[in-house]
């Protein structure tokens, strides 16, 4: 899957983009946000405020209860401020 | 009509493509966003504006599409810019042009309240002191939600 990060996600990420496989066990956004949480220090950083973060799933505003397959391209940002 | 762009836009330019040639038009509403110098104590010198090419598009047409399904309107233009803003530069321009006045007026303003929270755009402001990103403000979200119809909200 890629995963895309926007606003200060990417700064605390230190990137905008990665690959990755689909990690085991992983279901769900929820899932996978606990999942990179556990890559190391600056995703922990950008992802300990879960309430902070809002997902998209192929380009669609999404919750993190949503389904995630290996072929997605999942973003996660800060709230949208548009306008 | 959408445009995602860098560049300034010019407003006459803009209300007259969506009025000339069309007298069926009654009238025309339209809202400038602009970057201002002032943000609580701090002077801003620059604000950065990024988004998210293609999730952007989408959400800016289904939000045109939401404006069209609601009002009668004959022609909408949703004009938003990213990259690096100065103090008084344009960010954002939202216009309906309808038969009767109401539809252009309400329209223009559901336009701009659901971009405000819908639109996949994050803003970087530069001022005296450092830099910050500008965070989402909880009267944008009753704004949005002012526009809810039935409990339905689409993402």
């Amino acid at each position: 899957m890629q995963l895309l990060y926007f606003g200060w996600v990417r700064i605390k990420m230190g990137k905008d983009r990665e690959n990755m496989d689909l990690p085991d066990g992983v279901a769900n956004v929820r899932d996978l946000i606990e999942a990179l949480r556990d890559r190391g220090a600056e995703y922990e950083e950008a992802l300990n405020d879960i309430s902070m973060v809002r997902v998209a799933v192929n380009q669609e505003l999404t919750d993190l209860d949503a389904a995630v397959a290996n072929d997605d391209e999942i973003a996660l940002f800060p709230p949208m401020t548009g306008g | 009509m959408i445009k995602v762009q860098t560049e300034d836009f010019d407003i006459g330019v803009e209300t007259a493509r969506l009025t000339d040639g069309n007298n069926s038009v009654g009238g025309l509403a339209c809202f400038v966003g602009l970057v201002r110098d002032i943000a609580g104590d701090d002077s801003i010198e620059t604000m950065t504006l990024e988004h998210y090419p293609g999730m952007t598009e989408r959400q800016l047409e289904k939000i045109e599409a939401e404006a069209r399904e609601r009002w009668n309107l004959l022609d909408t233009l949703i004009i938003h810019r990213y990259g690096t803003l100065a103090p008084g530069d344009r960010i954002v321009m939202v216009a309906a042009t309808s038969e009767h006045r109401q539809d252009a007026l309400e329209s223009c303003h559901f336009l701009i309240d659901w971009l405000k929270t819908k639109a996949p755009f994050w803003k970087l402001e530069a001022t005296s002191h450092g830099k910050h990103w500008v965070e989402a403000r909880a009267e944008d979200r009753i704004s949005e939600e002012r526009w809810v119809i039935g409990g339905q909200n689409p993402e």
